[in-house]
């Protein structure tokens, strides 16, 4: 655990090198990033970063006193796994503080190769119950568990009561609602999945139909949501599309929200949370300062005591579409 | 020789349904592994628990192997507990969550479909934990499939009929299709014993809702792949339970298995046999897992 850390540690995206500096000049203590490949899971054009660009920012958030994690999340192809080793020892070398893993095989290549560094277990490992997470610290050494979320706040709470590492949970962004890393609907539809390509409905699967009045949002060939023409169309991705089931049209599993738990944070603290997530490395770097500048504003005042800030409107107005949700923290959500 | 499999049945059929598949399969189907247990949802398990000890000795009566598959996602104590309580019998466990393969570290078991292993090294590490036999994700590419299957020191696995499962979650889509909440489900999933049809706004078919899993609309069938999968070293071909003639669906794949009948009729005998379902198999010809790729 870092001791400059006031409340709990903020744990902010960084898409690109620009979005790295903007997120800690924004006060994130953490920012996690990936390269620009098929290595972790926002494999989209124009983000990432580079070696150069890795070693870059690392020493620009070390001398600001923030950590810089690496998402190497994806489960690595048969017959291809070097690549991914290669991602691991590029991380160690550019002095990242930890790494963020979710396969088998790659917890223990990097516990072998590079026993000194930090290995958080990424949230595609979907890691939901103490029995699991023991046996990822017993096995591989992690030091920290991104948990799933399918838990509601008491369970958090009961299950951090009973690990031994720390817990980082996920606060804001856009969200699925599946299991992490056991979901296959992108690749059912697109053939790309966010298993070993690293994305979810990619863009270049995305286009929209004018039927009359209406407008369809398709995801290749399969239609995802109609909308009147002068209404905002969310993002086409499988698990907020409109489906029909018993004749009655619906988002059947989640409308298009996104996850803002501002208003549980302090129920999170007293559950022994470790670190707050902010999803969203493929957002702009004016959203990331947005997100960090409200995050960290809240956390300093929850810190000192103080009664919640007027900086958490400021995040229910960035939600996504202006439409938030608890997500699974809150019981009802099942 | 290629052995075929059944693989645990996903969708919450009434008991006496239940009984009546396991039964046929015990007398009828040319099936030499069963895998039972409640994968999906641990709310149903109460409700046909009674029947088990008698489906188990009736398959193991009629020399077919007995496997109880855990749940794929645990998250409460209860759920840890009855899967701690049955990784202490003696009957071969099949884990689909790595805390039961924690628990049976050491010990005889089967890695099942909803663990990923997706490369040589998580094979690798599985076996060493003490797997015997490897499921290979439904998502995983042909190339995929024969690399893991030609380098496995043990047994593999691949479903070869069947709805594939697309995904897990913490929120039963069953009950919010009808309105309902998950802790108050009255069970509506009993009224879709082949799932919930959910199809695009256009009518055209997408997907199935099996409580909180998420299934394809068509059937995965593999049969023209079947001799190449052999050949690769796949040595368990998997069935997945549907209401359909599953005796029927094994009799096919045990003759395409042995040779005895190629697999372009087989997939004309297997239409008539499954009915209206379209068949898909996308993933291992390494496309959309919806599409039908004439291999």
């Amino acid at each position: 655990m870092r001791d400059n850390i006031p409340y709990m540690e903020l744990v902010c995206p960084a898409g690109t090198p620009a979005a790295l500096r903007t997120a800690i000049d924004a006060g994130a203590d953490t920012v996690y990033c990936g390269f620009r490949d098929c290595t972790n899971a926002r494999n989209y054009p124009g983000l990432n970063f580079d070696a150069k660009e890795l070693r870059e920012g690392v020493a620009y958030a070390h001398a600001k006193g923030s950590w810089v994690l690496v998402a190497i999340n994806t489960f690595p192809r048969a017959g291809e796994v070097s690549h991914w080793h290669r991602a691991i020892d590029t991380a160690a070398e550019c002095g990242a503080d930890a790494v963020i893993l979710a396969d088998i095989g790659l917890l223990d290549y990097a516990m072998r190769t590079h026993p000194n560094l930090r290995r958080h277990l990424s949230v595609q490992a979907a890691a939901s119950n103490p029995t699991s997470i023991d046996f990822y610290r017993e096995t591989f050494g992690i030091s920290r568990v991104v948990l799933p979320r399918v838990l509601a706040v008491d369970e958090v709470a009961s299950l951090i009561s009973r690990m031994k590492v720390e817990a980082e949970v996920f606060a804001f962004g856009s969200l699925g609602t599946m299991v992490e890393g056991r979901c296959y609907l992108s690749s059912y539809i697109t053939g790309r999945s966010p298993s070993s390509d690293g994305v979810c409905a990619p863009a270049e699967f995305v286009n929209y139909r004018e039927d009359g009045a209406y407008m369809e949002s398709c995801l290749g060939q399969v239609v995802m949501n109609r909308y009147a023409k002068n209404e905002n169309a969310a993002y086409p991705t499988p698990c907020k599309c409109r489906l029909v089931t018993n004749d009655n049209a619906s988002y059947l599993f989640e409308e298009p929200v996104g996850l803002n738990a501002v208003s549980i944070l302090p129920q999170l603290k007293a559950a022994g949370v470790t670190a707050l997530k902010i999803e969203g490395r493929q957002r702009s770097r004016a959203y990331v300062g947005q997100v960090v500048t409200a995050f960290r504003t809240v956390l300093d005042a929850l810190a000192r005591g103080e009664p919640m800030p007027d900086a958490a409107g400021e995040l229910h107005r960035i939600a996504e579409g202006g439409r938030e949700t608890l997500s699974a923290y809150k019981k009802g959500w099942r | 020789m290629s052995k075929l499999t059944l693989g645990p049945l996903f969708f919450h059929w009434k008991p006496e349904q239940r009984r009546d598949l396991y039964f046929r399969i015990a007398d009828e189907a040319p099936i030499d592994c069963v895998y039972i247990g409640e994968v999906v949802c641990s709310k149903r398990e109460p409700m046909y628990y009674d029947d088990l000890p008698e489906i188990i000795e009736r398959l193991q009566a009629s020399g077919k192997q007995v496997v109880l598959s855990t749940l794929a996602l645990i998250t409460s104590d209860r759920e840890m507990a009855a899967i701690a309580d049955r990784c202490g019998d003696e009957m071969m466990i099949e884990a689909n969550d790595v805390s039961a393969i924690s628990l049976l570290q050491g010990r005889p078991h089967i890695t099942g479909p909803f663990i990923n292993v997706f490369n040589e090294p998580t094979l690798d590490f599985m076996v060493r934990q003490g797997s015997v036999r490897v499921n290979l994700p439904v998502e995983l590419p042909g190339t995929s499939i024969k690399t893991l299957a030609g380098m496995s020191p043990v047994e593999t696995e691949v479903l070869v009929f069947g709805r594939q499962p697309l995904s897990v979650s913490m929120r039963c889509y069953h009950s919010r299709a009808y309105g309902l909440h998950k802790d108050s489900c009255q069970f509506v999933c009993e009224t879709d014993p082949d799932g919930l049809a959910a199809n695009q706004l256009n009518g055209n078919a997408l997907l199935r809702v099996n409580g909180t899993q998420t299934m394809s609309h068509g059937y995965a069938v593999l049969l023209r792949e079947l001799a190449e999968l052999q050949a690769a070293g796949v040595t368990h071909f998997r069935l997945s339970p549907q209401v359909t003639d599953m005796v029927r669906v094994a009799e096919i794949y045990r003759s395409v298995l042995d040779g005895d009948l190629d697999a372009e009729a087989a997939e004309a005998l297997l239409h008539n046999a499954t009915g209206p379902v379209p068949f898909v198999n996308g993933f291992v010809h390494g496309r959309e897992g919806m599409a039908w790729a004439d291999a």
